[in-house]
């Protein structure tokens, strides 16, 4: 990623576009063409995946140890889903709401997350998680509580396309909206501010005797990933018109940390191929057999830690820095 | 008055029984700094094993208790041994991972071996029944449990500040290379504290079954009270983890009895506010 050019001058990463990034870009669309039977579980995969790459400014860039993400993920969703149900129906403008309500709260929470250690961090974000299913699991006359929100109509995306039942509309609108978000997030990563991040997740002890406000730095990376996370749920409302307590459990939290780092954290692609993986599998084993389907899924993280550190990204990078030894004379 | 201090007396009981059951991991994550979300997991299996003693062989629970504590002490020093150790000095997203995939692999196992639906654990009949104190009804099963806690944190006080097992855990825990050049067997150390704690927490499962109920998903259902108890109470620090436990279970037996709307709300908000206040801990041990 980083290296030294030929003159020995240390260069930023480059966000330039590989032949690769284009290929894996082109999947989701050809899955659009191929499967158009599979569109509602596909945009489900492209939302969660878009919350995963979310969690990966948090914990494979910031490396803060999250395990309450859900509850911005939530935020967003219950904030396009209030909106929808009092009227304002309009698609853009409430995943900005969504995306503005989570961004405030994850700002708020940051500063709690980044003063302590891993633990601190661990049970502030659990308890802020648990915090905000409390209440919107009591606040039922707005949130609906156990009963979740249905009673909401959207409009028609930018006032032309209708939500179908194949999930057409719904499946293009998550893949525009998840690709604009990803770039985006290419850029920052790769920015002299993503470089600060991966620093101080390196060394924090060092980035102050280089001028960096390491505080401060964590706290944008954790409201941009808030934010995203707010996005994220605020599409899955939009494209389901459907928002229950799940949004924010833990069981989501743990679940999207599990896709990120079965991908592979701090490499963008990673949160994409763990979501998609993830989903699949899922879908084909759950439904048969729930417990089992935890079972598997315990055994896989303990296999991730003890041996396949870095996830699938990890393990193929490791295959290709393995391979170019070979030929380097 | 008299029912509010029935009610802080189910609160105290109830915080006994967090107390017992945490206290394990208030030495594992307190002091040797791991992050365990699995450790409910031994409370939850502690708590079967007792019912599957009780249906097959007829044991009461006072029975099962040395088997089960036992049983599980050795389970955690083959856990520690063969899994923790390997994870112990490295990142602490690690442990929470590999830990989490512990808590699913537990949850899965249970829900096959014993199905989703509650259990039962028939209490023996010495428990039954009531004192009078005072115009007071005190229930002997959780006069039982407060007094099984402050056995316990006797005994644990004892080991850790007053005998030289003691004395090597903290040392191993404080500067583990120092120790071990001074001849401090510090893997040995380790597994015997990750045994004692898994054991307890079998014990405390056993007690348990009554007041928190038994099925597959309690490792995930009380994990944040485990974590609370020992985050709150200090690293290490026995008595500050039986005063955070018991604060806890007061707080939230009140809570529930009182201000039901309010839920778990209460606990949650107290939670936050107490790592504000205190990131280290209520009580921290001097260094």
């Amino acid at each position: 990623m980083t290296g030294r050019g030929a003159a020995g001058a240390v260069r930023l990463p480059s966000d330039r576009w590989q032949i690769w990034d284009t290929a894996l870009w082109l999947v989701p669309v050809a899955v659009y063409f191929l499967f158009p039977g599979y569109l509602v579980l596909g945009s489900q995969v492209i939302i969660t995946a878009l919350f995963a790459l979310s969690l990966d400014i948090v914990i494979g860039y910031a490396g803060i140890t999250s395990l309450g993400h859900a509850a911005f993920f939530g935020l967003g969703a219950y904030t396009a889903g209030l909106l929808a149900a009092h009227g304002w129906g309009e698609l853009l403008t409430g995943l900005v709401c969504a995306a503005v309500v989570a961004a405030v709260v994850g700002y708020l929470t940051s500063f709690l997350v980044v003063r302590g250690a891993a633990l601190t961090q661990l049970m502030i974000t659990l308890g802020v998680g648990l915090l905000l299913l409390e209440i919107a699991n009591k606040a039922t006359p707005w949130t609906g509580g156990a009963n979740g929100l249905s009673d909401m109509t959207v409009d028609k995306l930018l006032g032309v396309f209708r939500f179908d039942l194949e999930g057409r509309t719904g499946y293009i609108y998550s893949l525009v909206v998840a690709f604009a978000a990803f770039v985006l997030v290419r850029r920052v990563v790769s920015s002299p501010f993503g470089l600060s991040l991966r620093a101080i997740r390196e060394g924090a002890a060092r980035m102050p005797a280089l001028g960096a406000p390491v505080g401060r730095r964590l706290v944008a990376a954790f409201t941009f990933a808030a934010a995203l996370a707010g996005i994220a749920g605020a599409l899955l409302t939009q494209t389901a018109q459907v928002v229950g307590l799940e949004v924010l459990g833990l069981q989501r939290s743990a679940t999207v940390l599990i896709m990120l780092v079965l991908g592979g954290t701090g490499r963008l692609y990673g949160a994409f191929i763990g979501a998609g993986l993830f989903m699949l599998i899922q879908d084909y084993f759950a439904r048969r057999d729930p417990m089992y389907w935890q079972l598997w899924i315990g055994c896989l993280l303990v296999a991730v830690v003890l041996v396949g550190r870095g996830g699938i990204l990890g393990i193929v990078d490791a295959l290709r820095a393995r391979w170019a030894r070979r030929r380097a004379p | 008055m008299a029912a509010f201090i029935t009610v802080l007396f189910d609160g105290v009981a109830y915080g006994s029984l967090l107390f017992v059951i945490s206290v394990g991991m208030s030495v594992t994550l307190g002091l040797m700094r791991f992050i365990n979300l699995a450790h409910g997991a031994f409370a939850m299996f502690g708590g079967y094993t007792a019912c599957v003693l009780a249906e097959r062989w007829g044991l009461s629970m006072f029975a099962s208790l040395p088997v089960v504590l036992v049983g599980f002490a050795a389970a955690g020093a083959v856990l520690e041994r063969v899994v923790y150790r390997w994870v112990s000095r490295t990142r602490p997203l690690d442990q929470v991972l590999l830990t989490i995939g512990i808590a699913f692999i537990a949850t899965a196992l249970a829900g096959i071996l014993w199905g989703p639906d509650q259990r039962h654990l028939p209490r023996p009949e010495a428990l039954d029944g009531q004192l009078h104190v005072l115009g007071v009804d005190l229930g002997v099963y959780r006069l039982f449990l407060i007094g099984m806690v402050v056995v316990i944190t006797a005994a644990l006080h004892v080991l850790i500040e007053r005998t030289r097992f003691g004395a090597q855990l903290r040392a191993a825990v404080d500067r583990p290379d120092t120790g071990a050049g001074l001849g401090i067997p510090v893997n040995r150390v380790f597994t015997i504290s990750f045994a004692i704690g898994s054991g307890l927490a079998a014990v405390g499962g056993v007690l348990g079954v009554e007041m928190l109920g038994l099925d597959h998903s309690f490792t995930f259902t009380y994990m944040v009270y485990f974590l609370l108890v020992v985050v709150v109470g200090g690293e290490g620090s026995i008595i500050g983890s039986a005063a955070a436990a018991i604060a806890l279970g007061v707080f939230d037996v009140v809570g529930k009895y009182y201000f039901l709307s309010t839920g778990a709300f209460l606990i949650y908000a107290l939670m936050v506010v107490l790592l504000l206040i205190f990131p280290h801990g209520l009580i921290r041990r001097g260094r």
